[in-house]
């Protein structure tokens, strides 16, 4: 454990030395560029440079993948230690989220070394080919063909709700490579480049105003046959673990915190743990003893903190089972169901109690908060539709953990 | 702490499940109920859960616990709500012996302690005056005589009131009617004159009585802890009583959950399982995941006893309105979804029903729960 100890010790050195102002908690007194200068920018991009030299950004992958070869041991200081500073991870998206796990699960050695590093860098952005116009929770129902000719295959069809993928340089993309198997056992994961010739993209617009998600045509598109991960025929496998990493993944975003410790010192443990209640006292009042003085939405706010306190030591539950050694796949599905409906519930509450003035669009008249509620409430219904709706998750428990019949 | 229980806690868990399966399952209480068992618990069960180190599990060791914490009563209490096993586990050893460890003098103790560690003694905390919990609300009056005090009041829901060998009174020595200061607490002999009791028949068949103190008499040595400061004491016990409730409430409603699954797997309507209509699969997973929170927070709440943390009364009441709300849910759903069966006394799934609802009440439901965490969160 020394030589641990001693790891720990050079990492939080070289956190303090590299990590920039604006990519963690500031310092007493100390101050970060504004957001958008050209000196946040360059922090930003210096960080992301460094700390993946080192191979920081994925610590466990091996040297040759981009990553530092730490032991899962090293690893958990290391998140500790950047924890402790609030340091903001420097790679995220899909590639690193979603892709990178089932690669190095699933992808042989070549194909490891020519699209992690990538990753591990964020040199390469990628987005998620999995939905269709006519396949959205029958998933397995997918199109999309794929039809071997030499050493690439030819695909046609097209993807729907694609998120990103305007922004994408690579597709992880499931495509229908036997149409005579049965509908799991024809499919098959492959990864092409967005700029191959026949792609075409046209976003698509959000009930919040944004425009990130798309619809992607596939024409002739010929993409690599060695870009094809696992079997042929045989990436529903694959398909299905990464929906896992992105069930865990969303519910990890929408939800779960300790209690505040500290009220009385104004001090609490969680830096995220953003009280509703702070948020809703200027909008509702006091009353004489301090409660909100609307009892109704008080009491809303309240069941949904505690709520919140219960699925964030669900979570917690779950990982000192992984520790363990414990099978905890089926928290997946109910977190993710959990999750979606709690940040649903709590975007409502706090449209109820800011009023109409959480119902602003744009311009004069509204805080920046305000207006961010309004689009984050309407973003939030999409929150138990992607990555499988919440009649889906549903369909999973009572399946898989509670054995119930088909 | 990890919320994973250890190889002992494992071992306490699968010891408590096969003897209360074997000596305890819900037809115990039924015959209890049903004979009209004056005691309302088997004496001789209780001996031996005590001989099992149930009754001392968190208690010190000179008094002959074992000084364990509540990360292990609990998986005694969860254990016992699975078959709703009566005991006096939440009267005696949580109740009565934890005022009696936070407010009793040593001899207070040493007279007490070992009698509730060896299953041989019964104590019976009597504070509630309402139907609804409301810890400071408080009017049964105590009166300073010559040589002690003297009691004049009435209580109800006094659990295992009219079996214990001694009462533990809150009274209210000063302050108005719903004041937290002023209350104080007095060990009666049940037998003392002027103290009428009577047991109460409650719907989930377990024990409850009404005292009334009528002039008693008791002397110095009956006061515990200090005159008028009693509600940090009480503060501090209902806390902890309330987390083992949660675990018995946790016990009970996963047993009602996995019933209700279980008969969704077998019942046959349309030429199908029931359990195969989706309408009834998603309220059953939306159950499961209820369970799964309600878990969390209870087992992070008994740990939070364990190890002193200071947010622990959030803790209890984040836990006492999940658990309310959960045990109602899952009760009422197990009792719908067994149609008509589940209407009848011979099925025991309204067992589960009677019993989650007193729980539920008991030392404060959901909406006290949730208005009380709202206030220690500052809001
Ligand atoms: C914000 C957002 C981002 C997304 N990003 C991506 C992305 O990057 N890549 C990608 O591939 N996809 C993405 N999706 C798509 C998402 O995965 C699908 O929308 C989702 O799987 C549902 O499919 P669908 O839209 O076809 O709805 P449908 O499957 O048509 O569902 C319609 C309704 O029917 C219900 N339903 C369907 N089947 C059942 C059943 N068996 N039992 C009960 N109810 C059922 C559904 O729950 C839903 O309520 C995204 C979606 C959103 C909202």
């Amino acid at each position: 454990m020394a030589d641990l100890e001693q790891f720990r010790a050079d990492a939080r050195a070289w956190l303090d030395e590299h990590c920039p102002p604006t990519r963690r908690q500031l310092r007493e007194g100390e101050t970060a560029p504004a957001w958008g200068s050209p000196e946040f920018d360059a922090q930003i991009e210096g960080w992301k440079r460094e700390i993946c030299e080192r191979g920081w950004s994925a610590p466990t992958w091996p040297r040759e993948c981009g990553g530092a070869g730490l032991s899962p041991e090293e690893a958990k200081v290391l998140a500790q230690e950047m924890a402790r500073i609030r340091a903001v991870p420097p790679i995220g998206g899909f590639g690193m989220y979603l892709l990178a796990p089932v690669l190095l699960e699933f992808a042989n050695d070549d194909q490891k070394k020519r699209f992690l590093p990538d990753i591990a860098n964020g040199r390469v952005d990628w987005c998620q080919g999995y939905s269709e116009p006519g396949a959205g929770s029958d998933l397995a129902g997918l199109q999309t063909r794929a039809v071997l000719d030499g050493d690439e295959y030819v695909i046609d069809g097209s993807k729907i709700w694609t998120t990103s993928a305007h922004l994408a340089d690579w597709i992880f993309c499931l495509v229908r490579t036997d149409p005579d198997a049965s509908k799991h056992e024809g499919i098959s994961f492959i990864l092409f480049d967005m700029k191959s010739p026949g792609v075409s993209v046209s976003p698509i617009q959000l009930i919040s105003g944004q425009s990130d998600f798309c619809q992607i045509f596939f024409d002739g598109v010929r993409a690599k046959a060695e870009n094809l991960v696992g079997v042929k025929n045989g990436g529903w496998t694959i398909a299905k673990r990464l929906l896992q990493h992105e069930r865990s993944g969303l519910s990890g975003m929408m939800g779960g915190a300790a209690p505040s410790r500290k009220r009385k010192s104004g001090k609490r443990p969680l830096p995220n743990f953003h009280s509703m209640a702070d948020l809703a006292a200027p909008y509702l009042g006091r009353d004489a003893e301090g409660r909100l003085a609307d009892p109704f939405l008080r009491d809303g706010i309240v069941g949904v903190e505690m709520d919140n306190l219960c699925f964030g030591l669900t979570m917690k539950r779950s990982s000192d089972g992984a520790k363990e050694g414990q099978e905890v796949g089926h928290t997946v599905s109910m977190s993710k169901y959990y999750a979606s409906e709690l940040n649903k519930r709590r975007q409502e509450l706090l449209v109820s109690v800011m009023g109409t003035q959480a119902l602003g669009w744009e311009g004069e008249g509204f805080s920046a908060t305000e207006l961010a509620q309004t689009r984050g409430w309407l973003r939030s219904k999409g929150n138990s539709i992607e990555g499988g709706t919440s009649e889906i998750q549903l369909n999973v428990i009572a399946k898989r953990v509670l054995g119930l019949p088909d | 702490m990890s919320m994973i229980l250890n190889d002992e806690q494992r071992m306490l868990q699968k010891t408590a499940r096969e003897f209360v399966a074997e000596h305890a399952p819900v037809a115990h209480l039924r015959e209890l109920r049903d004979e009209g068992d004056a005691t309302g618990f088997s004496r001789g069960l209780w001996k031996q859960m005590a001989e099992l180190g149930w009754a001392g599990i968190a208690l010190p060791e000179v008094y002959g616990g074992s000084e364990l914490g509540y990360a292990e009563l609990g998986v005694v209490f969860e254990e016992c709500g699975r078959t709703l096993a009566p005991t006096p586990l939440l009267s005696t050893v949580v109740l009565g012996a934890e005022v009696l460890l936070r407010a009793g003098s040593e001899p207070q103790q040493a007279e007490l302690l070992p009698g509730v560690c060896s299953g041989d003694g019964i104590l019976a905390l009597a504070f509630q005056e309402a139907g609804r919990f409301a810890p400071y609300r408080v009017a049964t009056k105590v009166t300073a005589t010559a040589d002690g005090h003297r009691l004049d009041g009435e209580k109800c829901f006094v659990v295992d009131g009219h079996v214990a060998d001694r009462l533990i009174v809150v009274a209210r020595s000063s302050g108005g009617e719903a004041e937290r200061d002023g209350l104080s607490l007095f060990l009666v002999d049940p037998a003392a004159p002027g103290v009428e009791i009577t047991r109460t028949i409650m719907a989930d068949s377990r024990n409850a009585a009404r005292v009334v103190f009528d002039g008693v008499t008791v002397g110095e040595e009956a006061t515990l802890g200090r005159v008028g400061a009693a509600a940090d004491t009480l503060d501090a016990v209902f806390d902890r009583a309330t987390l083992a409730l949660c675990a018995e409430m946790l016990g009970l409603a996963s047993e009602a959950f996995e019933r209700t699954v279980a008969y969704l797997k077998t019942r046959e309507q349309f030429g199908a399982k029931i359990g195969s209509f989706q309408a009834l699969k998603h309220r059953a997973a939306t159950m499961f995941c209820d369970l799964e929170l309600a878990r969390s927070i209870t087992l992070d709440g008994l740990r939070a006893i364990d190890e002193g943390r200071e947010e622990l009364p959030s803790l209890v009441s984040a836990a006492k309105a999940r658990l309310a709300d959960t045990a109602a849910l899952v009760t009422c759903e197990a009792i719908q979804m067994h149609g008509g069966i589940g209407m009848t006394d011979e099925e025991e799934i309204g067992f589960f029903l009677k019993r989650a609802r007193t729980a539920e009440l008991f030392l404060g439901d959901a909406t006290y729960h949730r208005d009380r965490f709202a206030r220690l969160q500052g809001f």
